[in-house]
């Protein structure tokens, strides 16, 4: 078996079950997390390394299945040079951080839970890169939104964490939907939601009236995601998370989301004006504002930060530019940002957990404390900075060539250069105050903790990565070349433009622009006192969070308000609403047809038994509402009302329904009497008179309602599709009762939804009963005690005599079932009230002794039993649920039919009784208790008032 | 026929839907219970009314009923027992938490006559802000 036709899913998905057995593994020792989740990190890598050489060779690799094809969701996964480059940047200082939070987290932090979402989250970012189906990658974006809420609020006890978790939730969720409504714009302007497909047709859709929506509504997922102005607060208040998840979230993965969505299209969606405009501008204001504020931040996790927010501006401006060289540039910074940021924010890690603090104001002259740290901070934030000979100078001076050259497009373009000097000048300037006021520039101020160097483990995740940064500073052509070849490809869609790597290219603006950055971000460092003073005064207090929280309370104050003219905390108010409103609906659709109200169907004749039935159930129903506040009257009219119907069944040709509803009609009414007795036997008067009016006012006019419209369509003739079932019931399904055959074969995955919903309401009762305590009441409403004799004999005897009888029904009815009226339903129902008979004539306690069958255990085979027949036949090459038939001949019953349907009908049968009976039987057990708290029971007063 | 089927509905849905409205939950139960008649009658009656035509494959008879919305109506009616048992469940379970079976859990509502009160009780002003609802 060819390991390059599978390999991807297997790399995306093994993380997320990863996750499971990380948790679970955690169970036995504190560490088997980390190392479990580093195992499954390792393996999920070197799924992907065979196929690495492939891309390499210029190739693509897609490996697609076939999902919801109508909708054009297809599992599909795609690797070429970009994917290969981000799920590499995934994976890799994905490793690393989980070496580094091994040492990291504290032991009262539960390690299973970090590393499970870690885990969780990589399989989410892997997703991302990897999808081929458009759709299948805003699912994997959304995961990332989901995952990363919950890595960032992993200190749960924490207010400013949970807060940080929910606004990049929020932001980065609602930059989700955009993104899928983008997603389905474009695949509908392409017609085909595969890549492959997507991004050959750029010329298409960049002339298509609809690109402007689809690319600001991509736009804004990735603004969101990649922490944009004006989306970008979001970012620093995910500080709140542990430094292992931000040094992940924020060099390598999360943020890098966006950016990767903007290299992706970018074949697709650049080089027209709003392009420009959109990503240019964005990337260049959160530039600037990133840069800005980060010098003045005293939180160190702050200023790297913000310094991540300037340099994903920077990447975004440089796809803004929109020509093949400044993607080079972008996507070489994509990866020199991972390296120097991610080891960065290990080292604020670091200082953190061995000084107790991230205030720059107190520390300081760290280097003589933790020499190698200090070593380690100075390269890595000397690349940030863009100091030559380190891998952030290479791709700064790239992004510099690039903005002279677009300097040259228009009149007043030449801002763009000063523009970004003045980015570079802040971003030296920050990158100097990291080094300088944590490791030199006096003496710490009162520490938490005494500084020293952490173990050495925890400091090789950052030696790796710093080690990376000068490679590629000094040896760019051996190192990272041949990566950002592909990369670049794979970016492009086309051959890669000449670019060179080398470190020097003699004097050019752009090394004069670095050399100005440089020497006057030392100067503004050095002069930062007084900037510190005007931040102080006038720009601290702007938050994007503010405003972000004040619209959130607006739309909470908005919605509370409309909901509070609607809902009044009545449950009748809001019946009333929605009676109302479907009359209002109802009526306006009468009136809105201009077709006449009756059809010409001709109506059958009325005969005289026919109308006397018709007219005393009408008298029934209308007696419930004379009679509603005398409750056990109205139970009984109620009963009379359902037989009744039942009548009408056996008349109007549905024996099945009949039965039907006269077995549940016993249950029902049973059930009732049963609950009654816990409720007060009357209902209070009512005074309101107005509420009255309405509701009788409501109620005739719903009648009214739904008389003309039965009445509409029933003068009208139509078109059925009951002739197919007919037609093929008897040699399809091997049954003459078209009806059961309907239900247990032609619409059997119906019925298996019904029996679920079944099952469901039974569990539900037996849940709400459970614990409940209720006290019987002593006395009737009328004073008297409640007969307390004994279960009458005569019935006793009878009713166990006539068990074995009904079951004997039972059991024919169910067998029948499938030519003649019957099946599992009403079998089921018949059976349910055979036992409950015993039930009610013997008491609880001398029944259960005798059924020993738990029922939870007949709804749970009952399932099960539907459902595995459903299974065999897709295991032998059918749709779920098909049935086959075959005919036996018994010796004395004769031929006889039997149909695989018939285990389905089975399974109904079995989830019937078990609903019903644990239903009412747990209803009865209640009454058992409060009868005889502690002592064995004779019989109880329920039981007797049923009877 | 038709019309006294659709009549029959029509009273069915009237008195279902008045007990819906009560303020006590065993009647709101027992109006559910009336209105799912009415849903199934109604429903039933989509396939038109048929005497003396069961479907049932038989050479012997003329034609068939619509076995459609009869199937559809059968498992409607045991839904409809489930729903009533967890809904009555559910009032009970209201009943034993509150201490009372108001749907909104009020112990003296504004517009009724308490329960142990027997004697008219006319001076007592109903509540106007309830009563209009």
């Amino acid at each position: 078996m060819n390991l390059l036709a599978f390999n991807l899913p297997i790399v995306v998905l093994l993380p997320f079950f990863g996750a499971i057995i990380v948790a679970w593994s955690s169970k036995f020792n504190r560490l088997a997390a980390a190392w479990t989740s580093g195992g499954v990190a390792l393996l999920s890598l070197a799924f992907l390394v065979p196929s690495i050489s492939q891309i390499f060779e210029g190739k693509t690799l897609i490996q697609s299945w076939s999902w919801v094809d109508s909708i054009g969701l297809q599992f599909a996964f795609r690797l070429d040079g970009l994917a290969l480059l981000f799920a590499l940047l995934i994976l890799v200082i994905g490793l690393l951080v989980i070496f580094y939070a091994r040492y990291y987290l504290a032991s009262k932090d539960c390690m299973g839970r970090f590393f499970a979402y870690l885990l969780m989250f990589m399989g989410s970012m892997l997703g991302i890169v990897l999808s081929e189906n458009l759709i299948q990658l805003v699912v994997f974006w959304e995961l990332t939104s989901i995952t990363s809420f919950l890595l960032i609020s992993y200190w749960q006890q924490r207010k400013d964490a949970r807060q940080g978790a929910r606004m990049a939730l929020a932001i980065t969720g609602a930059g989700g939907l955009a993104l899928l409504g983008g997603v389905l714009l474009l695949g509908h302007v392409v017609g085909s939601y595969q890549l492959s497909d997507v991004l050959l047709a750029g010329d298409i859709v960049r002339a298509h009236p609809l690109y402007l929506p689809i690319l600001v509504l991509i736009l804004l997922g990735v603004f969101t995601k990649s922490a944009q102005f004006p989306f970008h607060f979001w970012l620093p208040h995910a500080m709140a998370a542990p430094t292992p998840v931000s040094a992940y979230l924020h060099s390598a993965t999360m943020v890098k989301a966006g950016i990767f969505l903007l290299a992706r299209f970018f074949p697709v969606l650049s080089g027209t004006e709003e392009w420009s405009w959109l990503v240019g501008g964005a990337g260049m204001i959160t530039l600037l504002i990133g840069a800005y504020t980060a010098f003045f931040k005293h939180d160190l996790k702050g200023l790297l930060a913000y310094s991540t927010i300037s340099h994903l501006g920077l990447i975004t401006l440089l796809f803004g530019f929109g020509t093949q060289l400044a993607a080079v540039a972008a996507i070489f910074h994509i990866i020199n940002h991972a390296t120097f940021k991610a080891s960065l924010f290990m080292v604020a890690g670091i200082i953190d957990h061995e000084t107790g603090t991230r205030d720059m104001r107190k520390l300081n002259g760290l280097i003589k404390y933790m020499p190698h740290t200090a070593a380690l901070a100075i390269i890595a934030s000397a690349a940030m900075a863009g100091v030559p000979l380190l891998n952030g100078f290479l791709s700064k001076e790239m992004f510099f060539e690039q903005a002279v050259h677009a300097s040259q497009i228009s009149s007043f373009a030449w801002m763009i250069p000063v523009l970004v000097t003045i980015g570079g000048i802040l971003s030296v300037a920050y990158s100097l105050r990291f080094i300088h006021d944590v490791f030199f520039n006096g003496e710490p101020v009162d520490l938490p903790k005494t500084p020293h160097e952490p173990p050495r483990f925890m400091k090789i995740p950052v030696d790796l990565l710093v080690i990376v940064c000068l490679a590629v500073g000094i040896f760019p052509a051996y190192t990272v070349a041949p990566l950002l070849h592909v990369a670049v490809i794979g970016t492009l869609q086309t051959e890669a433009p000449a670019y060179s790597l080398a470190i020097w290219h003699g004097f050019t603006y752009a090394l004069m622009m670095s050399a100005i950055a440089l020497s006057l971000g030392v100067g503004v460092y050095l002069m930062r006192h007084r900037f510190f003073t005007f931040y102080e005064r006038y720009i601290r207090h702007i938050d994007g969070r503010l405003y972000f929280n004040f619209w959130l309370q607006k739309l909470f104050n908005a919605s509370i308000r409309v909901r509070a003219k609607f809902d009044k905390g009545s449950l009748q108010n809001a019946s009333a609403w929605i009676i109302f409103a479907s009359l209002v609906f109802g009526v306006y659709g009468f009136l809105s047809q201009s077709s006449p109200l009756l059809g010409t169907r001709e109506m059958l004749p009325v005969d005289m038994v026919t109308l006397i039935v018709a007219v005393g159930l009408m008298l029934a129903a209308l007696l419930t509402i004379v009679f509603h506040r005398r409750r056990l009257l109205v139970l009984v009219v109620i009963g009379v009302v359902g037989l009744v119907i039942s009548v009408g069944f056996i008349k109007f040709s549905a024996p099945d329904l009949a039965l039907t509803q006269l077995s549940v009609e016993v249950v029902t009414i049973v059930l009732l009497l049963l609950a009654l007795y816990y409720l007060p036997q009357k209902t209070p008067r009512e005074i309101g008179k107005i509420r009255l009016w309405r509701d009788g006012l409501l109620a005739v006019f719903s009648g009214i309602g739904v008389t003309l419209l039965a009445l509409s369509v029933l003068t009208r003739d139509y078109e059925t599709i009951a002739q197919y079932f007919l037609e093929n019931s008897l040699p399809g399904g091997g049954g003459t009762n078209v009806v059961n055959v309907i239900l247990v074969d032609f619409r059997g995955f119906d019925t298996l939804g019904e029996i679920v919903v079944l099952a469901l309401a039974g569990l539900g009762v037996f849940a709400m009963l459970q614990g409940m305590k209720l006290t019987a009441p002593k006395r009737d409403q009328n004073g008297r005690i409640w007969n307390t004799d004994k279960h009458p004999l005569i019935m006793q005897t009878l009713t166990r005599l006539l068990l074995p009888m009904m079951l004997l029904v039972a059991v024919f009815i169910f067998l029948r079932g499938h030519n003649l009226p019957g099946g599992g339903f009403i079998a089921g129902l018949i059976a349910s009230i055979a036992l409950i008979v015993q039930y009610l004539a013997n008491g609880i306690e001398w029944t259960s002794n005798r059924i020993k069958v738990d029922m939870h255990w007949s709804i749970g085979v009952g399932l099960l039993i539907a459902i595995s027949t459903g299974l065999v036949a897709m295991g032998i090459g059918y749709p779920f649920l098909t049935s086959a038939f075959t005919h036996l001949h018994w010796p004395v019953v004769g031929d006889f039919e039997v149909a695989s349907a018939i285990a389905f009908d089975l399974g109904v049968f079995l989830v019937v009784v078990g609903a019903t009976v644990m239903s009412l039987v747990q209803l009865g057990r209640l009454s058992y208790a409060s009868h005889h708290p502690e002592q064995a029971p004779l019989q109880d007063a329920t039981i007797s008032e049923v009877k | 026929m038709e019309l006294l089927i659709a009549i029959v509905i029509g009273v069915l849905t009237a008195s279902g839907v008045f007990l819906t409205l009560r303020a006590r939950t065993f009647p709101v139960v027992l109006g559910l219970t009336l209105l799912a008649y009415a849903v199934n009658v109604f429903l039933f009656a989509m396939g038109r009314l048929t005497i003396g035509l069961p479907a049932v494959i038989n050479p012997a008879q003329g034609g068939y009923t619509d076995p459609l919305p009869q199937a559809l109506v059968l498992t409607a009616i045991v839904i409809a027992f489930g729903m009533t048992a967890f809904l009555i469940v559910l009032a009970l379970k209201s009943r034993s938490e509150l201490g009372n079976d108001h749907v909104d859990g009020l112990h003296l509502a504004p517009d009724e006559v308490p329960y142990d009160k027997k004697a008219t009780v006319k001076s007592q002003q109903p509540n106007k802000e309830a009563s209009h609802g």
